[in-house]
């Protein structure tokens, strides 16, 4: 991740700002404005200082005498100068300040308008880290470079204006200064080529110790229960180090280059003073000349830095903007086309030769695709209520994902009401369907507000989808009732309130569709029961979807549907899959055969009881 | 239910560090990283060195203009390149202690910061909020990321400048009073007021950019809904809904970085205004004093570099004082961590305990998270070596807080929990990690293989005991389901996987760590019945001759063990054999009885 300002990074970096400058354009010209008043106002306060020094202060000098009003006029001359500056400055930062945040708050805007906008098979393949530094850190990094840069065309101006001064009052002193002004550039450009790839790299490792961090802490609860903490240390302290190490290499090139370029503006005034008294001595100049020249010198020295600022910033807006770009210019938004689905019955749902591959990039860094689904095909009908049973691992989620059109197959396809999803319109299939997922997503809302989604739902209604769900009596006792905020992903509720609230979300919509993937595995069995029992009677114009395990919810299906390794193996009602399908039913009598096994053994007195394998 | 949140509402355990003085933060800083304080005597000499020589220039300049310039019979060439050779003495010395002061300088603050940095990340690991709020995580990664970010540009070039700086207005200042004492004073009357205006713009500034970064933190709470949530945002089409929230937060955090941003720049542009002001009022006097014979012109002109000598560093040192605003309060906050007393800490010479199979007590033992209700109410329980033993109950009855107790992840507000006979407080944490495992819900995977992540707990161990331990749990069958085997990447989170082969890793990866006692808390919950009953079985007759606890949802696991401990509302209310619970007409038969009528075919 070396980017050196090459030519064409400069180039590229040059085409971030004339974006920005597209996008925000009267701020960044009032900031510019601000900075030419700035750039000028600095040269002028040499020249001001120089003109009052001749015209005022050593006329009076000379004549031992000075008058209110010669005072008033030195005075003033500087003060106005300086109020001038100042102005500069305050339009030039305000306005820069305002034209790099409404850039970055405008391109925060277009990312995640392209996080919602993009399907979640691109999701899958991004991981969430990465977006929220595309969306934060990455668009900061672009558009930095608007804080430094209208004080660079504001330096530019001013370089010019002193060197003008200079050939106006001396042109063998303005030599001097031709001299010394392309130095001062050059050594910083070449700072900025030494220092680019070593702060990228210092960049990069904190981002790395930011990753670690986060994994780390995640895991709390893992790596304190095997005790992996000191590990865990020794791997945050090696990033750390890294870090450490990259930050002191910036350090010391900052060392060998700072100094010089310091000392280049003060070799000049050197200069000046040796050539201006020689040129005195000759009687082509005046000392009062010599000295604004001088001053010019020593006032200009700083401000040149900032077209350093610009030219170290440039590589990081290049970066953090391929970045954002990557994210702009992501294809595969999902299609939508014009159609409806029929409302006001039960939905009728089918998979025909529907297979779908996961991408996963492999340990050697390749993209790989894993088929999950593999040609299934399912028909349910109008009204009915079918579970999916298949083993850990054998793409029942993937499924309900393909089924509710959050991925698309990549061939074959799924209907509702005989209706290819893919021609449905946008929000079509949600409007007639509802998920309710393995693993619960809460809003940083009410209870409410993540039940109706923002919807306008009476109270009442509210209360009774949560009556379903067997949540209303949890709910009734939060602090304050169904307005209590759930915290960010609903961080104050337990994994069986977060999926009580998400079952009442579906619940409410009256979905003519309703896929539930393992809803209710956070819950105690007595009240999934009565959560099955509630949808039962409240979904009788409801398709039902269900990923089940247990018997209970299981029996609830008309038929059954049972999945190995992303294909269909049979399906059915349940007696007769029994029958039939060895792995069906080795799967949802395991635990009723295990229990029968160990009445058995209880009954033979223990025989097995000497046979465990030892390790 | 309520127990459970109880914890989070109120568990507000990190000090802060608010209530220590700047100064008390920078002493208790330069103690935390002594790296910080190593041989900054040199640097601070290095340092006065190159301001010395940054002085002389001006110096030069007058001399050279007065003895050189302006000398009575015409410019003198001499003298002006005598002066200009001693300026280019001190441009080099400059240089070269410039170079020193940068390099030792980053030498030391980045060692420092490092240090800081672990110190923070290891004792973090200690705090027990870290296991018990999900929500706080991102703030305690921000103690080891941002906040040292804001501190390493205040150590690195602020905290000496500010030396420098104030260096160098004495110096400037003991210059000025020689040259002219009349001026010198001018020029701190015009300077007094401004130091009273930073002094209040600090304030201003610093509770801007608090609001800023309160407003980061919304909208990037706000952003990454539309990530983490993408699944649920697609299911129920709420994506206008997000976006204007986000838009919401994005707007709300622009205004408030203009709006700290406008209040910075008045803050520095009223130095530069009064820096301004001063030359003027310098000049106007500097005037009268030379028309009356108190000072020449070159004295006066060279007097203007002095002033420009000081007002630099007023200005720069304004600048540096509200960024100190903000490292301050982020190292005050680093410290807060740090100086937050470890809920559970590692006993020093903590007892070692011999390996083998572990008994369990607990004795008088209650719970309560600070603040909240009462968790546990004086449980006792004593759990024989090599017996297996299920704990059930609803949720939130404080069954899941018996497995934390007994894994030392929080300790008893009262009474003991004791292993083979030895407090678990007195037992060090080496020893306890390595006797008692516990596998939680949630197995967390780390971004890496599946190999690297069952071999976490214990990292020495071969490919070939990875595929032993997957092959002894039953598990090789749903192994080999996986293209790429154990170097599948399980991505961010193991998000490649699902809940149950998340789970399935997990379990793997403690038993793989070998324990004496295995707890676990509802280990299996996402897994198919079939896998779950194999696993129970593998599991069984392995760890036959160890202790396991399991908490369980489900209630098979109840039915195999050999004792079931029942928890209601905090108490153990039950507690013998399955066949004979099932038959006492108490919680147990009622929880197994909706049990049984789910399990039931027809």
């Amino acid at each position: 991740m070396t980017t050196l300002p090459t030519r064409s990074s400069l180039r590229q970096g040059l085409s971030v700002v004339r974006r920005g400058v597209r996008d925000e354009p009267r701020w960044f010209a009032l900031a510019v404005v601000g900075s030419a008043v700035y750039g000028v106002m600095t040269s002028m306060t040499a020249w001001a200082i120089g003109h009052v020094t001749d015209t005022a202060i050593a006329p009076a000098i000379e004549a031992r005498h000075v008058t209110a009003g010669q005072l008033w006029y030195i005075g003033g001359t500087i003060a106005l100068v300086v109020l001038a500056t100042v102005v500069g400055v305050v339009g030039r930062r305000i306005a820069g300040g305002v034209a790099m945040y409404n850039l970055g708050a405008r391109y925060r805007r277009l990312v995640t308008r392209q996080y919602l906008r993009l399907p979640l098979s691109w999701h899958h393949r991004h991981p969430s880290g990465q977006l929220l530094s595309n969306a934060n850190a990455d668009v900061e990094a672009t558009w930095n470079v608007f804080a430094p840069l209208p004080m660079a065309i504001g330096v530019l101006v001013m370089l010019v204006f002193g060197v003008v001064q200079m050939v106006v009052v001396d042109p063998v002193l303005a030599i001097i200064g031709l001299t010394v002004f392309p130095m001062l550039f050059a050594a910083n450009v070449a700072f900025q080529r030494a220092m680019s790839p070593r702060v990228t790299r210092a960049q990069q490792l904190r981002a790395d110790v930011s990753e670690v961090a986060h994994e780390s802490f995640e895991a709390a609860l893992i790596v304190k229960s095997l005790g992996r903490e000191d590990f865990e240390t020794e791997r945050f302290r090696h990033v750390t180090n890294e870090l450490r190490n990259a930050n002191i290499e910036v350090g010391r090139t900052r060392g060998r280059f700072d100094p010089a370029i310091e000392a280049i503006p003060t070799l000049g005034t050197l200069a000046v003073l040796v050539v201006g008294t020689m040129r005195v001595r000759g009687g082509q100049l005046s000392a009062a000349e010599v000295v604004q020249i001088a001053y010019l010198f020593s006032i200009t020295a700083f401000p040149v830095r900032a077209l350093g600022w610009v030219l170290a910033e440039l590589p990081r807006a290049v970066v953090g903007w391929n970045r954002v770009a990557a994210v702009l210019e992501a294809q595969g938004a999902m299609g939508y086309g014009e159609r409806s689905l029929p409302t006001g019955a039960a939905s009728r749902l089918a998979a025909e030769g529907v297979s779908y591959a996961h991408e996963v990039v492999t340990e050697s860094g390749e993209l790989a695709r894993n088929p999950t689904i593999r040609g299934v095909t399912i028909d349910v009908a109008a009204g009915s209520t079918v579970a999916l049973v298949g083993p850990t691992g054998s793409g029942k989620s993937t499924l309900t994902e393909l089924m509710m059109r959050l991925v698309d197959p990549d061939t074959g396809e799924v209907r509702i009401d005989g209706v290819d999803l893919r021609e449905v319109r946008r929000g079509g299939v949600s409007e007639v369907a509802a998920l309710v997922a393995q693993q619960t997503f809460m809003f940083d809302d009410t209870v409410r507000g993540n039940i109706t989604l923002g919807a306008d739902h009476q109270d009442d209604r509210v209360w009774a989808a949560l009556r379903v769900a067997q949540g209303d009596s949890f709910v009734a006792r939060l602090p304050h009732g169904l307005d209590t905020r759930v915290g960010e992903r609903g961080g104050t509720l337990s994994g069986g309130q977060r999926q009580r609230i998400a079952l009442a979300r579906a619940v409410i919509r009256d979905p003519q569709l309703l896929v539930l993937d393992d809803a209710t595995s956070a819950v105690d069995p007595s009240v999934e029961q009565a959560i099955l029992a509630g949808l039962r009677e409240a979904s009788s114009g409801t398709t039902v979807l269900v990923v089940a395990y247990r018997m209970a919810t299981i029996l609830l299906a008309d038929e059954v549907v049972y999945v190995e390794a992303g294909r269909v193996v049979d399906h059915g009602r349940h007696d007769e899959l029994m029958a039939r399908c060895a792995g069906y039913e080795r799967l949802v009598t395991a635990y009723a055969r295990e229990a029968a096994e160990r009445e058995a053994i209880a009954a033979d007195e223990e025989p097995a009881e000497d046979e465990g394998v030892r390790l | 239910m309520s127990m459970r949140n109880a914890p989070l509402v109120d568990h507000g355990g990190i000090a802060s560090g608010g209530e220590m003085t700047t100064w008390q933060t920078l002493r208790r800083g330069l103690v935390l990283s002594p790296e910080l304080r190593k041989g900054i005597g040199v640097t601070v000499l290095f340092a006065v060195l190159s301001t010395l020589g940054r002085i002389l220039v001006p110096f030069v300049v007058q001399r050279t203009t007065d003895d050189g310039i302006l000398a009575p019979g015409g410019a003198d060439v001499d003298v002006v390149i005598r002066w200009v050779t001693v300026a280019l003495a001190g441009v080099v010395v400059t240089a070269l202690s410039a170079y020193f002061v940068n390099v030792r300088l980053f030498r030391a603050s980045e060692s420092g910061l490092a240090t800081l940095r672990v110190k923070a990340f290891r004792h973090i690991h200690d705090l027990a909020m870290l296991t018990q709020s999900t929500e706080r995580r991102g703030s305690l990664v921000s103690r080891v990321t941002s906040d040292v970010d804001t501190i390493s540009m205040f150590v690195q070039f602020g905290g000496l400048m500010l030396m420098i700086n104030l260096a160098q207005i004495t110096l400037a200042t003991v210059l000025m009073f020689i040259y002219s004492p009349v001026l010198a004073l001018v020029v701190w009357a015009c300077f007094v007021p401004l130091f009273i205006i930073i002094q209040k713009f600090q304030g201003i500034v610093g509770r801007a950019y608090t609001r800023v970064r309160e407003r980061v933190g919304d909208m990037l709470g706000a952003i990454s809904e539309a990530v983490v949530g993408a699944q649920a945002i697609r299911a129920y089409a709420v994506e206008d809904r997000t976006a204007e929230r986000i838009d919401r937060t994005v707007e709300e955090h622009r205004r408030a970085a203009i709006g700290a941003q406008a209040r910075s720049v008045l803050a520095f542009t009223s130095g530069q205004f009064v820096s301004g002001l001063t030359t003027a009022v310098v000049l106007v006097v500097g005037t009268v004093l030379a028309v009356n014979g108190r000072l020449t012109l070159g004295e006066l002109l060279a007097f203007l570099f002095l002033v420009n000598l000081f007002t630099q560093p007023v200005q720069q040192a304004t600048e540096i004082l509200n960024e100190m605003q903000n490292a301050v309060a982020g190292w005050r906050r680093v410290i807060g961590i740090i100086d937050t007393p470890a809920d559970v800490a590692d006993p020093e010479d903590g007892i070692v305990l011999p390996r083998g199979p572990i008994r369990v007590a607990f004795e008088h033992v209650g719970f309560a998270y600070p603040g909240g209700e009462q968790v546990l109410h004086n449980v006792d329980l004593a759990i024989e070596p090599r017996s297996r033993v299920a704990i059930v109950g609803e949720t939130g009855s404080g069954k899941s807080t018996l497995a934390k107790l007994l894994t030392r992840l929080m300790d008893p507000t009262t009474g003991r929990v004791l292993i083979d006979g030895t407090d678990l407080r007195r037992v060090s944490f080496a020893s306890l990690r390595q006797r008692v495992v516990l596998v939680p819900q949630e197995g967390f995977l780390f971004d890496g293989t599946l190999l690297d992540n069952v071999r976490f707990g214990r990292p020495e161990s071969t490919e070939q005991d990875v595929r032993l331990t997957l092959t002894e749990l039953g598990l090789d069958g749903w192994l080999a389901t996986l293209a790429q085997g154990l170097h599948t990447e399980v991505g961010q989170r193991g998000e490649s996987l699902s809940a149950g082969e998340r789970q399935l890793v997990a379990l793997a990866r403690a038993y793989l760590a070998d324990p004496d006692l295995l707890v676990l808390d509802e280990a299996t919950s996402a897994v198919d019945p079939s896998t779950e009953v194999r696993l129970q079985r593998a599991l069984d007759s392995l760890t036959r001759g160890r202790t396991s606890i399991a908490i369980a949802h489900r209630l098979s696991t109840a039915e195999a063990a050999d004792e079931v401990i029942v928890v209601d509302a905090g108490r153990v209310v039950e507690r013998g054999h399955h066949s004979e619970l099932v038959r006492r007409g108490g919680v147990y038969t009622g929880l197994h009885a909706s049990w049984v009528a789910q399990q039931q075919a027809l």
